[in-house]
């Protein structure tokens, strides 16, 4: 009886224990929740305060009374921000798909064709996945002024369409499929490259889509590069675009324009990646690349 | 069979000359340059062969100025972004509801252009004429004095770098250890809690060991991602990183490279290189150590 009653309120102790822990791992986790989106949160109520509400603001305010969207008209009247959106997007789609067929066509041969030196060439291929973009960007800026490539999009798209990772990605892909499924195209009379563009690609779609996903974020965010090989703002991607806006922008006081024109390039992919978010984020902790 | 040999190669020839001509030959040609002494960049001529590049980078103060803040980058943002993320990761697996609503918000920073957020952070931090800005608003709170994060003291800089960072480094780390942690059995749990073992004790001799191999792999590229920060740092402080004293190493090679103190590619090289042998170095000794550590 005895015995009885101190098990039970040993159970109690644990459960209270059991609580207090979920409210300390719950407030935990929602501390960071607030600290990841205050950022998101806090440059979309400076884009729709006006001009004249932010300044005279000394203390911020949390909200705003009169919101607008005045701010978004002079983002993208005042400065070129459609021109940058039009670059960015023309890029993203020509190295992204670019990217893919190149990608494709050598997965494709690494998995699927025999060949002499296969082995080596594929070793030789994943070996130059440790070299810096640091070390090379020296050399084809230089490449790319010397062939008078400067302010052109192919001195912008060419360089970036290379990427080790995802070759050997879709390659163990393509890999997983059974070679009977070839046999059998291949008694069908089918050609490789038929059986390529009709079995193997809709096989992998899954992991195709991952890969353009991963490379449309890349491109979207690409910094650097676009950087040392354009210095004419009719070529700047939105990234150069909004540091551009930032040095000499609508001046430096206009920060609720700033901030909209912040918001504008942040939309698109926090979009895409609300709609893919599964594809996304498989494919981060797969590719293992830091952003 | 020759047939079939040359359609291979066919199909590999875009990838390969691609590869060829903008990875490998560049790398030959990095090492070329940083020996090439005196190189002008517009008559293409050298005036010798030797060391000197180096030791121009060795001794400039700019350089220098941009090892140091690139060190005390690492060694603040590596180990806080890797405890705060295991920390996290060990929150949302011990919860079910609104786990997924959390793991999709964390990893927004992720999928931001860290040039625009930046700017965000900047707001945040710097007073203008018009307003003290956020922090400014908080900090008097507790009746500090102004402090101007983004054109002011270098400490108060380095401080919002390395939170920016940070910010921007949790989505990749937190994603890693939250599958690492996923994919311990269950039944080791179930296990050690028959066996009366305390929580603490499950993490120290279940948990910690099985996620070993992924939380090295975090510390490793955490080191390799740091060492190569520059982004972060022209979002928040401008591209004239060198006169605001919060230059990066790689800041420093863009910088010879191109902008208003370039056209040095043969300093910009050499930067690169000794870059890249710290990395290399960092790396290995991080490799030497996981091998004692980490159980496979």
């Amino acid at each position: 009886m005895k015995d009885e009653l101190i098990l039970k309120s040993n159970k109690k102790t644990s459960d209270n224990k059991k609580i207090v822990r979920k409210i300390i791992i719950y407030t935990f986790l929602s501390i960071w929740c607030l600290i990841v989106l205050f950022p998101f949160y806090w440059m979309i109520l400076s884009s729709i305060k006006s001009y004249s509400e932010y300044n005279a603001e000394f203390i911020p305010k949390f909200i705003s009374l009169e919101p607008t969207l005045e701010n978004y008209r002079t983002a993208f009247t005042l400065v070129p921000l459609s021109r940058y959106f039009l670059n960015t997007i023309i890029f993203t789609v020509i190295t992204t798909s670019l990217m893919m067929i190149v990608t494709t066509l050598a997965a494709f041969a690494f998995s699927r064709l025999e060949f002499k030196g296969k082995r080596l060439v594929f070793t030789l291929v994943l070996a130059l996945m440790m070299i810096p973009t640091e070390l090379v960007v020296i050399t084809n800026y230089t490449t790319m002024v010397n062939l008078n490539l400067r302010n052109t999009f192919t001195g912008l798209i060419l360089p970036s369409v290379t990427s080790v990772f995802y070759i050997y990605l879709l390659k163990e892909n393509f890999e997983q499929i059974p070679d009977s499924l070839y046999y059998a195209a291949k008694v069908d009379g089918a050609s490789d490259f038929k059986y390529l563009t009709r079995i193997m690609i809709p096989i992998a779609r899954p992991t195709i889509v991952s890969i353009l996903i991963l490379k449309v974020i890349e491109c979207w965010n690409s910094y650097v590069w676009p950087r040392l090989v354009t210095d004419n703002p009719d070529y700047y991607l939105v990234s150069n675009g909004i540091q551009e806006i930032r040095q000499n922008g609508f001046g430096r006081e206009n920060i609720p324009a700033m901030m909209a024109a912040v918001v504008s390039i942040s939309i698109p992919l926090i979009i895409l990646f609300l709609i893919f978010r599964k594809q996304i984020m498989t494919g981060v902790s797969r590719s293992g690349t830091k952003g | 069979m020759l047939k079939q040999h040359l359609k291979a190669w066919l199909y590999l020839l875009p990838a390969l000359s691609f590869l060829a001509l903008f990875l490998v030959y560049p790398l030959f040609d990095v090492v070329i340059y940083s020996f090439e002494e005196g190189y002008n960049f517009v008559t293409q001529t050298k005036l010798g062969v030797g060391f000197y590049n180096y030791s121009y980078v060795l001794h400039d103060p700019y350089f220098i100025a941009a090892i140091k803040n690139t060190f005390i980058m690492v060694i603040i943002t590596v180990p806080i972004s890797t405890l705060i993320s295991l920390l996290i990761s060990l929150g949302l697996s011990s919860i079910k509801p609104l786990r997924k609503l959390f793991q999709t918000v964390y990893f927004l920073p992720y999928v931001t252009n860290t040039l625009a957020v930046g700017l965000v952070f900047m707001i945040l931090f710097k007073p203008t004429e018009y307003t003290d800005g956020l922090m400014n608003m908080i900090i008097h709170l507790f009746h500090g004095n102004t402090i101007d994060f983004i054109n002011g003291p270098y400490w108060a800089k380095m401080l919002v770098l390395c939170l920016y960072i940070i910010w921007i480094v949790m989505p990749f780390k937190i994603l890693i250890l939250t599958s690492a942690l996923a994919s311990v059995p269950e039944q080791f749990y179930d296990a050690a809690k028959i066996d009366g073992a305390s929580n603490f004790m499950i993490f120290r001799k279940i948990t910690l060991p099985l996620i070993s191999p992924s939380l090295f792999y975090l510390i490793i590229t955490g080191f390799i991602g740091a060492f190569k920060e520059y982004t972060n740092a022209v979002a928040l402080f401008g591209v004239n990183l060198n006169s605001e004293g919060m230059n990066t190493i790689v800041g420093y090679v863009y910088d010879m490279l191109y902008g208003d103190s370039g056209g040095y590619p043969s300093y910009a090289s050499a930067a690169a290189i000794i870059l890249f042998f710290i990395v290399l170095s960092i790396t290995l000794i991080n490799l030497s150590i996981s091998k004692k550590k980490v159980v496979y």
